[in-house]
């Protein structure tokens, strides 16, 4: 699913004194950058560029598997078997997404463990679109619609990142992403064309529940962003927060006619001068909130990757002991 | 705080897309043992069918050529064009030789 505010850690500085070594190490690694070289995991890379990796690698990662739980919460619900069976294999593929990314984020020195003590012990952020609950089925459709488009919105250019490992994963994850949002485009169709008034309506309720926090997924105004250009120059990031904002927008308000909703927002309208639609100001502070753990799900959806942590340890102990034990027999034989 | 000792081992995992294609790294994942590896390859590497064999290999059992070599190791070939077929221009009428 996806990654949005990595721009969001402190900003760490630069070690003031360098050795000449250093120096020089860094002056051919951003030539490189120039070039539009990839960099590799055994290649020299400058600290902070390793360090600004590692934490948006592996919010990344966590967003995919803390993505899991709000659509899980319909699994059993879903309301035939083909939308169960698509459901399962949507929820499937975040975790092997999360998966990918835990990997990429590795071969930068930190370990799998790290990453995940960092997640429960709340030092490590994840996308705060998955602190809002799912509270009906339309949800669900509208997170394929608009939390995936967002995320692959956000996705395509990092396929394009200078961190080879994590280009790799994106593509990867990119090619299996465009599934998530069509089906979730098609079963809002299916409602909204073939379903009840109070079907239409559970749907409209949806999309106005869901539209401002799928536009705060692409992190804070460029003008407030505090990492960016760095992040840019190095091409970790290749388009600003806004840009890709404006461009989500331009396309889901044409794919909402289609559909036969309508934002929640009575400011959006077409401007023909700058040929985008203008929209409506977004609430900046829910934002905040949300990502520093006020939002109305932080605690549960923490809680509940502590809790399937902690009750899967026997599980990786056992496997562990297993495996070793039968190593042992091996080389006695 | 889980120790890291407890971790299990990372292994690196190669594809086969289709019979007649070579096996082609795809990533990596921590397992137990090889035969959990391999299980989880399937699940994490192939649920599309992007596969029809997969190897696995512990990632520490991997011996790789030292990126500082790179220069010394493969920069040598660059001035031997001759090993090209390219390199070498026929008459027309044998040219597709």
């Amino acid at each position: 699913m996806y990654t949005q505010a990595m721009d969001t850690g402190p900003r760490e500085e630069r070690k003031a004194v360098r050795s000449a070594a250093e120096v020089q190490l860094e002056e051919r690694f951003e030539a490189r950058i120039d070039d539009g070289a990839f960099i590799e995991a055994k290649d020299w890379m400058p600290e902070h560029y390793r360090k600004t990796l590692v934490r948006q690698i592996s919010q990344h990662a966590h967003s995919e598997i803390v993505g899991m739980l709000p659509e899980g919460n319909w699994v059993t619900r879903a309301p035939s078997l083909k939308r169960k069976a698509i459901l399962l294999a949507k929820i499937q593929d975040e975790g092997g997404h999360g998966l990918y990314l835990y990997a990429a984020a590795e071969t930068l020195g930190t370990s799998r463990d790290q990453m995940i003590d960092a997640l429960h012990a709340g030092r490590a952020k994840y996308s705060s679109i998955f602190n809002y609950p799912t509270l009906t089925w339309a949800d669900i459709g509208v997170i394929g619609w608009l939390v995936d488009g967002a995320a692959i919105m956000n996705q395509v250019p990092l396929t394009r990142c200078s961190y080879a490992p994590y280009a790799r994963a994106m593509v990867r994850i990119c090619r299996e992403e465009s599934f998530h949002q069509r089906q979730g485009f098609d079963a809002l169709l299916v409602m909204m064309r073939d379903g009840t008034d109070a079907q239409r309506e559970m749907v409209q309720d949806a999309v106005n529940r869901w539209w401002w926090p799928s536009l705060m997924m692409f992190g804070p105004p460029d003008s407030a962003s505090t990492h960016s250009t760095q992040n840019m120059r190095w091409g970790i990031k290749r388009i600003s927060n806004d840009d890709l904002r404006q461009k989500f927008v331009d396309a889901t308000v044409e794919q909402a006619k289609v559909l036969g909703v309508t934002m929640p927002d009575q400011l959006l309208q077409w401007n023909a001068e700058r040929g985008h639609y203008d929209f409506g100001p977004i609430d900046w502070d829910e934002f905040w909130q949300v990502v520093g753990g006020y939002g109305p799900c932080n605690k549960e959806r923490l809680a509940a990757r502590v809790k399937a942590w902690e009750d899967g340890a026997w599980v990786r102990e056992a496997a562990l002991a297993h495996a070793r034990k039968q190593a042992v027999q091996e080389q006695a034989a | 705080m889980s120790e890291t000792n407890q971790e299990w081992p990372l292994w690196e995992v190669f594809v086969r897309p289709k019979a007649g294609l070579d096996h082609k790294h795809c990533g990596s994942l921590h397992a137990p043992d090889a035969k959990m590896a391999v299980q989880l390859a399937r699940e994490v590497y192939t649920r599309r069918q992007e596969g029809t064999s997969v190897w696995v290999v512990k990632s520490s059992d991997i011996t790789a050529s030292d990126p500082a070599d790179k220069g010394m190791l493969f920069d040598p070939m660059e001035d031997k064009v001759y090993r090209h077929p390219t390199f070498y221009e026929l008459p027309d009428a044998v040219n597709h030789m």
